[in-house]
């Protein structure tokens, strides 16, 4: 088989599968939200709630550690 | 570590991106507006000498908004979205704080010599990617200066979870490290080889395999340099302005691995007809169709996160200008799959109906949507309200007028020329010279010209509202929280 067939093929199957990727990261999103694990629409309020005194959506733990000893940044 | 009170963004590289940005785009539309002219009236080519042609401006148009004024919008809000959605002040790092201050002026020293560059005629001759190899080299330590403070930023973060537009800014720059990496890798023939200017240099691929870099890196530009970064941008400043939350959350997730996922593969549909493999051309038309599934889900995601908050559209020019922005985006999203069907490709290929589609959707799409965030940010910026909400509404429907204009224009123009090049007797020999056509594109040439004056204008009257907000309007007490405030 010729480099460029090879090319072609490599092309479809490497397609195919990214599509079974991306269906499979739908069901996914909102498998996980069924299930009560995550809830994404939450995330939203990012940007709404934005000022730096707000209390984060989902607090950075690694960042609490370090910095907010002592202080009340986020609360 | 600051006390909570002292706490606050820091806005001093935002402010210093947003004075690039107007300076860039004023100068971008001034010379496109020229440009746009000397093809109506060729006698305006010779004004400035070599430096004054068509040939030797076009490059210098299409750098300076592309690289100028559409990099500074982003960056202007990159840091200010950046810092707000993470909940952290960069000020909170002294390296993040310098490095951003880096990142600024070796950009600005940067671009200016690129321009320079280029009007002296220095240029690579790849098309978007013409900077001759000394400037790429600067190109790639700018970009990396920014990973630095992105990457940096996200390390400090409050927020766990990044919010969606930071997901956009961060495609937006590991697509153009990798598009700008891989398309320019050049052999400078002075150091090489001994020979040709120590400017100079080749690319390292050949025929048809540069054409194919080449456009896999030509259109994947436009994706994540006019596309990824200015979702980014309406993600955050049209649920904020509106106080809305984004319609759906997942519906966003989901749009940007879409567009990942597709965007990557399209870019062969500028080589219709060449000598690429067919199969290749053809993946790239089938993928430019598919392309309008994401594009449509972010651009139906900012309409949906308006509903039942229409009337702001009637009472907030800058509602106005987004809203207006997700429409251009999905009219040039659904142009562009369009051309790039085989068949249509046929007619509209190297036609004037190319550069219409580009213009409805960077004058339409990027800038509206730049300066709508440029006009967000200013109030909170500089802690001011903005100057005059009824100079807003004559650039918006002055410059809305300009871009229906331009590409109505651009339409006529583009399919009477792609029928006249194709146009035979019954003999079989062709009934138009090349001369013909532009005799009968002219009209058209003068109307986009016109167009290209009127969006100029717009933009001036954008620079005093803007300059007017920031030196004399009224002072404000505290941040507004959604709504931008305007006299």
């Amino acid at each position: 088989m010729e480099i460029r067939e090879l090319q072609a093929y490599a092309n479809f199957f490497f397609t195919v599968f990214l599509v079974f990727l991306l269906y499979g990261y739908i069901i996914h999103l909102y498998r996980s939200e069924k299930k009560g694990e995550r809830d994404y629409e939450q995330y939203a309020n990012i940007a709404l709630n934005d000022e730096i005194t707000d209390a984060p959506v989902e607090r950075n733990p690694k960042t609490l550690d370090k910095k907010e000893k002592g202080g009340k940044i986020d609360e | 570590m600051q006390s909570n009170a002292a706490l606050e963004y820091d806005y001093s590289v935002v402010k210093l991106f947003t004075y690039t940005t107007i300076l860039f785009g004023f100068l971008g539309m001034l010379i496109g507006t020229l440009i746009a002219s000397q093809l109506a009236f060729p006698e305006l080519n010779y004004l400035l000498g070599e430096y004054g042609t068509f040939s030797r401006l076009r490059p210098v148009h299409t750098n300076i908004v592309i690289y100028g004024f559409t990099l500074s919008g982003i960056w202007a809000t990159f840091y200010y979205v950046g810092q707000r959605t993470l909940k952290v002040s960069i000020a909170e790092s002294k390296f993040l704080t310098i490095m951003s201050k880096v990142h600024f002026w070796l950009y600005f020293v940067g671009a200016l010599i690129g321009v320079v560059s280029l009007l002296l005629g220095f240029s690579a001759s790849k098309e978007y990617a013409e900077f001759e190899w000394p400037i790429d080299v600067v190109v790639v330590l700018i970009w990396v200066i920014w990973g630095v403070t992105m990457f940096g930023l996200i390390g400090i973060r409050r927020e766990k979870t990044l919010y969606i537009s930071l997901w956009y800014y961060i495609a937006c720059f590991l697509g153009i490290a990798m598009l700008y990496l891989f398309n320019n890798m050049e052999v400078p023939t002075y150091l090489v080889a001994g020979v040709g200017s120590v400017w100079h240099s080749v690319s390292m691929y050949s025929g048809t395999n540069d054409a194919l870099v080449q456009w896999w890196f030509g259109h994947n530009a436009v994706a994540f340099a006019f596309t990824v970064p200015i979702i980014a941008i309406i993600y955050y400043f049209l649920p904020k302005e509106s106080g809305q939350a984004v319609y759906s959350y997942k519906l966003s997730l989901l749009s940007f691995w879409g567009l990942m996922f597709v965007y990557l593969w399209a870019g062969s549909h500028h080589l219709l007809y060449a000598t690429v493999p067919d199969w290749m051309q053809t993946m790239g038309s089938i993928f430019s169709i598919v392309l309008i599934l994401p594009s449509w889900g972010s651009a139906i995601n900012m309409l949906l996160t308006m509903k039942g908050e229409w009337n702001q559209l009637t009472d907030n020019p800058l509602i106005k200008f987004m809203v207006l922005a997700s429409t251009f985006y999905m009219l040039s999203t659904l142009e562009g799959p369009i051309q790039a069907i085989k068949s249509v490709n046929a007619i509209a290929h190297f036609t004037d109906w190319i550069p219409g589609h580009v213009h409805d959707g960077v004058l339409g799409w990027v800038a509206f949507t730049i300066m709508s965030a440029l006009f967000h940010m200013a109030p909170r910026a500089f802690k001011r309200e903005i100057y005059s909400k009824s100079l807003m509404e004559t650039q918006f429907w002055l410059q809305t007028t300009a871009v229906v204009l331009y590409f109505t224009s651009m339409w006529i123009a583009g399919i009477t020329q792609g029928m006249m090049w194709r146009a035979v007797d019954e003999y079989g020999n062709l009934m138009y010279s090349f001369i013909d056509t532009v005799a009968v594109l002219r009209p058209y040439y003068t109307i986009r010209a016109l167009a290209g004056l009127m969006y100029l204008t717009g933009f001036i009257i954008f620079t005093y509202n803007m300059y007017m907000t920031i030196t004399a309007s009224k002072k404000l007490e505290e941040e507004p929280q959604f709504r931008s405030p305007m006299a």
